[in-house]
């Protein structure tokens, strides 16, 4: 009997940041106009300390204000995927759910395109409506999801289905009919894409969304106990003295919320959710108290690692990285469904 | 588990450490349900108003045929639901006023458990006993550890514990589950048809032990069951339900009446009268 201590997920997760962390190095190395690690090292340093003029340009460019703010995008979308998943996952009992999957990151680029259409310039409202219309989803999904009261795991699935390519096709017609806005390439809604986004202050925005991402992640770490049991199984959960009902309402908004968050910036990047928390079951165990983090921070690595192939693989051109993911993530899909069929 | 718990003894000691004293007292007094009982749908089933008591060491159990109210019974017991009319008191609180928390660390309930999402290794499901016990967002200390492997000690599990959940044979499973609920460490036990899935060793020895849990560890015990001569051995009580309506509560031998069975559940029946005091109920062919 081994139960899990706060030492061992600080061990853990302190090896995956590692992980992570070479993953940035190799993701700021390669490129159209490759770098050696040492003048990463050296340009990332020069940066940190504020001696700006030192460094010459073309590095100063390439590393501060492309690779970088694409790798930090990337580390926060792949880390909210991955954590809505694992909520997902528990909140409807069903490991093959995912944001992608269920239909709820179409809702939330539909929602974010609508949010451009109507109120182009307020802030914050995109990542809001992304919000909206992914809670809209999943609640849609969950009610169509049920059979005879139950929440029906092939019912639900088949209604995530459903819902997203509903929603897909809603896109497909915004975006045609007006196509004369600035709404972004239809690629980046329906596949997902990290290279599209340039905001105006890159600091305080990435601060901004990395705040939302520690609150709702928060939120569903701390439920992550209740989490255990309920994946179990609810009623006993209930027998065992967990408040089911008020659990299920927080994973559900923040899982949305983290959903919302990954599409406003980035569109619908697919089976990340799914993937990773499946890799970090098999390796490090199902206990959520683990899992939430570790999913954390291999959704970042893997956001980041599949960035990197997206646009290097077929170079010059790009990728948009929804398509890596989808390359790995379908197989995966289909795996897990004809086990759990089995 | 002994580096974790400090304890260098190989053996755990076989007794749980006692359960609050003085052991829980359990009084149903006139309690009843409806189900659907909305203001213009009539309700769809019903358990009339139900009295009867049981003490600390005693072995209960509920008989009835199928659809008689048995579960809804025990739910109202486990403070799931709140009875429409009467009341239902352990030690004299109302159960249906205690906060969650408090009502898992004084009634445990046993129920066929739902299928497992995702592997899980026995010890780690015995642990989740444990959880009325913590705050928020706990991890397990050496105590919650050691009562956990006192509980599968108890139920004659302590070899499983490394086993996965979904390789357990059904009455292995079913030791597990009991071992969860003891870990709970209630004053009150109870089980919804835990004989189910057994074959008939495995519920020989289920009420053995339950029968022990009483005497020995001095809880009280409640068991919803289809056994009728398993109960007149090993039960101090019987509750009698039929048709939403409890028909009588006694020992076995003043409940097992013939004529009564009979009427329960509907096929013909003797009833043996042992020299042991306990009756025996067996099936009569019609020719």
């Amino acid at each position: 009997m081994r139960p899990l201590t706060p030492r061992r997920i600080a061990w853990v997760c302190a090896g995956l940041f590692g992980v992570l962390f070479v993953a940035g190095v190799i993701s700021l190395r390669l490129g159209a106009y490759p770098i050696s690690v040492r003048d990463i090292v050296t340009t990332l340093f020069q940066g940190v300390i504020g001696r700006w003029d030192d460094m010459p340009g073309g590095l100063k460019s390439i590393v501060w204000e492309i690779r970088l703010p694409r790798i930090m995008l990337g580390i926060l979308v792949g880390a909210s995927l991955s954590t809505a998943g694992a909520g997902f996952q528990a909140l409807l009992r069903n490991p093959l759910a995912d944001p992608y999957v269920l239909g709820v990151s179409s809702g939330a680029a539909l929602g974010a395109i609508i949010s451009l259409i109507a109120a182009p310039h307020a802030p914050g409202a995109i990542q809001l409506a992304a919000f909206a219309g992914a809670a809209a989803t999943i609640a849609a999904v969950y009610f169509l999801g049920r059979r005879g009261g139950q929440l029906d795991s092939a019912t639900l699935l088949l209604a995530g289905i459903v819902a997203a390519s509903f929603l897909s096709a809603i896109i497909m017609f915004l975006m045609t009919t007006l196509s004369g806005r600035d709404l972004r390439g239809m690629a980046f809604w329906l596949m997902g894409d990290l290279g599209t986004i340039s905001p105006a202050n890159p600091v305080r925005w990435f601060e901004a969304l990395f705040a939302v991402f520690v609150i709702a992640a928060g939120a569903i770490y701390a439920t992550s106990s209740d989490l255990n049991l309920i994946l179990t199984g609810e009623q006993e959960a209930r027998h065992l003295g967990v408040n089911v009902n008020r659990v299920k309402l927080v994973v559900y908004v923040a899982a949305s919320v983290l959903t919302g968050l990954a599409v406003s910036v980035s569109g619908a990047i697919g089976y990340v959710g799914l993937l990773v928390p499946h890799l970090m079951r098999m390796m490090f165990g199902t206990d959520y108290r683990l899992l939430v983090p570790t999913s954390a921070l291999g959704g970042a690595i893997l956001v980041v690692l599949a960035d990197t192939l997206a646009r290097t693989i077929v170079s010059p051109t790009e990728l948009p990285v929804g398509a890596m993911t989808a390359i790995a993530g379908a197989p995966v899909f289909i795996y897990l469904m004809r086990r759990r069929v089995r | 588990m002994s580096e974790i718990a400090g304890d260098t003894s190989p053996l755990l000691p076989s007794v749980m450490p006692s359960p609050r004293a003085p052991g829980a007292r359990l009084k149903v007094e006139q309690a009843s349900f409806a189900y659907a009982a909305t203001d213009r749908s009539a309700p769809k089933f019903t358990l009339g108003p139900t009295s009867f008591e049981a003490q600390q060491r005693e072995l209960v159990a509920i008989l009835g045929p199928n659809a008689s109210g048995k579960s809804t019974l025990l739910g109202l017991l486990a403070g799931l639901a709140r009875p429409l009319s009467g009341r239902i008191e352990v030690d004299g609180t109302e159960v249906s006023l205690l906060d969650l928390r408090t009502r898992a660390q004084r009634i445990a309930l046993v129920q066929q458990e739902s299928e497992l999402l995702f592997p899980l290794r026995v010890w780690e499901y015995v642990l989740q006993g444990r959880y009325p016990y913590g705050r928020r967002l706990r991890f397990e200390s050496s105590e919650d550890c050691l009562l956990a492997g006192n509980a599968l000690a108890q139920v004659g599990a302590d070899a499983l514990r490394d086993r996965w959940m979904d390789q357990l044979s059904g009455g292995e499973k079913q030791r597990v589950i009991l071992a969860r609920a003891l870990a709970q460490q209630p004053s009150l036990l109870l089980l919804d048809e835990p004989t189910q899935h057994l074959d008939i060793g495995g519920k020989v020895e289920l009420l053995r032990r339950l029968r022990k849990l009483a005497d020995d560890s001095r809880y009280t015990v409640l068991v919803v069951t289809h056994e009728l001569n398993l109960a007149a051995e090993f039960c101090d009580r019987i509750v009698l339900l039929h048709k939403g309506k409890c028909l009588r509560v006694g020992t076995p031998a003043e409940v097992y009446e013939r004529e009564l069975l009979e009427e329960v559940f509907e096929a013909p029946l003797e009833v043996e009268m042992r020299a042991s005091g306990r009756p025996r109920v067996i099936a009569r062919g019609n020719y």
